[in-house]
């Protein structure tokens, strides 16, 4: 792993990605979503404008402002406090990072929030409902299918989004299909148990 | 990341004249490999295109009994496409054993043409790379080069082209389709990704100004006898070390038609006429196979730490092209190697 711009320090000449990430405002709101890419408040400076994007997190619909580099991973963790998907890596090869979208699941730290505006995106933090685990959270559980538990909310979004394309049967095809989720701690075993009781639920 | 401009494309036609409004600007739609380079600050463009609500996001036959794959459509659906999986299964295979399937969920087939090398001195602004950086000379010459080209080097670059799909297009001789200010033109798979002569920035022939709209499959998919086999660090998640795909037509014991290609030892996949045109009439046995292993991989160089690679690829081409001739292609989830 290598240094994020977040271990800036306050004797760093760097801004923390906090500091940098603060200048959008985030408003959860109900409105008609539209496509189109409006700029706001273009800088006279020649600094590229910030962004109106539209994004439903977990039911919730926002209103953003959004740079166009903001990734959807520093928007959920910094615009909209949902700190439940990791930065692991930052660089899509360790799955901590891992949402739904529409559905799918995808790696949020290479992706631009800007070009899913419209989109409905489900993290960790909405996967129970009503007070509930969903099967996937109580199986982890089940099978102690972690130790840390820092990729966990990635694996289970993870294997949401696996269970959903219905490609993998045998442990074998589990395996393959989540192997873009890293887990240091070695849980490989526990959490392919804790797919197939979930599966097995679905 | 350094900011950029962001704008969308409504149509192709738009998408186009936007590029050629904006120098210095890319198109994006997966993301997958240009935004982890603009984190790295090896890419730096002053706008992006998202093109990724343009209607490229089919996958229709032709009238001439191939396939049409639009640009938009994801690695994921087009590996588990029905038409892909029965027709054009060593596609599928190359597809399944790239990245991961969140990656392929994002990752646009024409997207997948353009990645970059994963050479580390590329990705690592403060080596010298002459593709990052033309003339400023090439750091894995001479320095840990495991991952880098055994074909078709030169001076100036030993980077490889990190695609496993392109491998099998190759094999499918697959023309690309593009479109951009000069109107749409096709380009033949073998000519669309270049050596690195001297000129290793230039990745392939596309303009600029060029946008890739679909990617056109022939009827002949090889769909009997075909295999994608991936020699890797990892069994899983990991670029090539040597990759190879085939497609074999056999007529009794016979190869009445051979086309194989490697992935992760040259700038493009690499593929030799000479090396199939001397598979076909031959027996479908390990004699011809060796022959046209060694035919392949005659001009191999090896630069130290990946002088391995020769040997390797020459088994891994022998194993392939038996896989393929026996009719039990490599799984991509049982890493058993058949």
């Amino acid at each position: 792993m290598t240094a994020s711009e977040d271990d800036a320090g306050p004797n760093s000449p760097y801004p923390t990605r906090r500091a940098v990430v603060a200048g959008g405002v985030a408003v959860p709101i109900a409105m008609s979503l539209s496509s189109d890419a409006t700029a706001q408040s273009a800088p006279s400076d020649g600094t590229p404008p910030a962004i109106s994007v539209n994004l439903t997190v977990n039911g919730t619909r926002h209103a953003l402002t959004l740079e166009a580099r903001s990734t959807l991973l520093d928007v959920l963790r910094e615009h909209l406090d949902l700190t439940g998907s990791k930065k692991g890596c930052d660089q899509g090869q360790c799955g901590a990072c891992t949402v739904l979208i529409n559905g799918r699941r995808v790696v949020s730290c290479l992706t631009l929030a800007v070009m899913q505006d419209g989109a409905s995106i489900t993290t960790i933090e909405g996967l129970a409902k009503d007070g509930k685990l969903h099967p996937l959270q109580q199986a982890f559980i089940d099978h102690d299918a972690f130790q840390c538990g820092y990729c966990t909310p990635g694996q289970i979004c993870s294997a949401a989004g696996l269970i959903a394309e219905g490609k993998a049967k045998t442990p074998e095809q589990i395996r393959e299909l989540m192997s873009g989720n890293i887990c240091r701690c070695g849980a490989y075993t526990n959490i392919v148990a804790a797919i197939q009781q979930a599966m097995g639920q679905s | 990341m350094i900011n950029f401009q962001y704008s969308r494309a409504g149509n192709v036609a738009d998408a186009v004249s936007q590029m050629a409004a904006s120098p210095g600007a890319k198109f994006v739609a997966g993301g997958t490999n240009l935004v982890d380079l603009m984190k790295m600050d090896v890419e730096r463009p002053v706008k992006l295109i998202d093109v990724t609500r343009l209607p490229l996001d089919k996958v229709e036959e032709t009238t001439t009994g191939g396939l049409r794959i639009g640009a938009l459509v994801r690695n994921s659906d087009l590996a588990y496409h029905p038409l892909v999986e029965r027709r054009y299964p060593v596609l599928s295979s190359a597809l399944l054993a790239g990245a991961s399937q969140q990656l392929r969920n994002m990752a646009s087939v024409g997207g997948n043409l353009l990645q970059r090398t994963r050479c580390a001195y590329f990705y690592d602004i403060a080596t010298p790379c002459n593709k990052r950086e033309p003339g400023s000379g090439c750091s894995a010459i001479g320095g840990l080069n495991r991952m880098n080209a055994i074909l078709g080097t030169s001076d100036a670059c030993i980077a490889v082209h990190p695609s496993d799909m392109c491998v099998a297009l190759a094999v499918l001789e697959a023309k690309v389709r593009v479109t951009g200010p000069r109107g749409e033109r096709e380009i033949p798979f073998a000519d669309f990704h270049r050596l690195p002569g001297d000129a290793p920035q230039r990745d392939t022939n596309l303009g600029a100004d060029e946008l890739i709209t679909s990617i056109e499959l022939p009827p002949r998919g090889f769909a009997a006898n075909h295999t994608y086999l991936k020699i890797r660090d990892r069994l899983s998640y990991a670029f090539a070390l040597v990759s190879v795909a085939v497609g074999l037509e056999l007529e009794g014991g016979n190869i009445r038609e051979a086309r194989f290609a490697l992935g992760g030892v040259a700038h493009k996949p690499w593929r030799k006429t000479e090396a199939e045109a001397a598979l076909r009439g031959k027996a479908a046995n390990e004699a011809a196979f060796t022959q046209a292993a060694d035919l392949v991989l005659r001009d191999a160089k090896g630069f130290g730490h990946n002088t391995f690679k020769i040997d390797l690829a020459r088994r891994a081409v022998v194993r392939a092209l038996s896989q393929a001739a026996r009719g039990t292609p490599q799984s991509q989830s049982s890493k058993k190697i058949a």
